[in-house]
């Protein structure tokens, strides 16, 4: 079957306070940063996945990102599944 | 009566669970490892605090998935009495037997003190030997515990009756000062705060008792 390489960005809903983000925007101006005017931290999952097709990748990736990868009480997900499957790699 | 207690690897507050129950008030304990699936005999469960399966990803996210819970989530289908503590209350969310999620502190701090809450019992089972209105000291010790569910969840909740316990001075920022909910229902009760630690008067205080003693009833 097809190994297929995807990327799942978890990122906190807008209305959920992400203190460790306010946390490091501190940080960035004592560094010397200055004029950062948001900080938001989230998650990069990368997957290989074996599927049948890229349909079936995307569907598989999908279920795995809205139940376990995420939680959609606090969290968004978006999923950048990569063109070309590079069969058997 | 016997009371299950779930062990998962990361699990840290599950002897002090069974000493609460059966060393302080006699209430016979089992412990159940996280891949049985063996609930017969049980007339409650207990999901204890700590860091179960390391908490990686995000606090009780992995638990969920575990074969022991998919009969717990039957379990309390059936009316059967769940008990999640900190860590637990985080699982319950996760499972969906409990609305929202426990997100990190406000001010990032691990909390360790004892805190004020104001009860409000309703038809939650496990608390029937508290009065309304009653104010009672349990021990928080939690990095993530701040309670997060969008403002017409919380004031569904609140009409319900679901938020049986509040912080009075609120330490990790949770919405509407929540430190404990029940489901619809009231056989399942989720809290941060650690009734198990205040069972053994060497420990500081009884308040927690009386929670535990609901099911000696």
């Amino acid at each position: 079957m097809p190994l297929f390489s995807a990327r799942v960005l978890v990122s906190l809903r807008p209305s959920v306070l992400d203190p460790a983000g306010e946390a490091t925007r501190a940080a960035a101006a004592r560094l010397g940063v200055d004029g950062v005017s948001r900080l938001r931290i989230g998650k990069a999952v990368e997957v290989e996945l074996e599927a049948a097709d890229a349909d079936a990748a995307r569907q598989q990736l999908e279920l795995l990102s809205d139940r376990l990868l995420a939680n959609p009480v606090i969290e968004n997900w978006t999923l950048e599944l990569k063109d070309g499957a590079s069969a058997g790699a | 009566m016997t009371l299950g207690v779930v062990v998962f690897p990361g699990s840290n507050c599950d002897r002090d669970v069974r000493w609460a129950a059966e060393g302080c008030l006699g209430i016979p304990t089992r412990f159940l490892w996280h891949e049985e699936r063996d609930l017969s005999g049980l007339e409650a469960v207990v999901i204890p605090g700590g860091f179960s399966y390391g908490d990686y990803l995000r606090c009780g996210a992995i638990a969920r998935f575990a074969p022991l819970l998919q009969e717990v989530a039957a379990f309390a289908e059936r009316g059967g009495r769940v008990l999640g503590i900190c860590n637990g209350f985080q699982v319950l969310t996760e499972m969906g037997l409990l609305p929202g999620a426990l997100t990190r502190n406000q001010k990032l701090h691990f909390l360790c003190e004892p805190t004020a809450l104001a009860v409000q019992p309703g038809r939650c089972s496990w608390l029937q030997g508290y009065s309304a209105g009653e104010v009672v000291t349990f021990p928080i010790a939690h990095g993530e515990g701040r309670y997060q569910v969008e403002p017409d969840q919380l004031r569904a909740l609140e009409d319900n009756g679901q938020v049986v316990l509040r912080y009075r001075r609120n330490p990790n920022g949770s919405v509407g000062d929540v430190a404990g909910l029940t489901n619809a229902a009231g056989n399942v009760l989720g809290l941060m705060p650690h009734p198990e630690r205040a069972c053994d008067p060497a420990t500081g205080g009884v308040d927690g008792r009386r929670l535990l003693a609901s099911l000696l009833g």
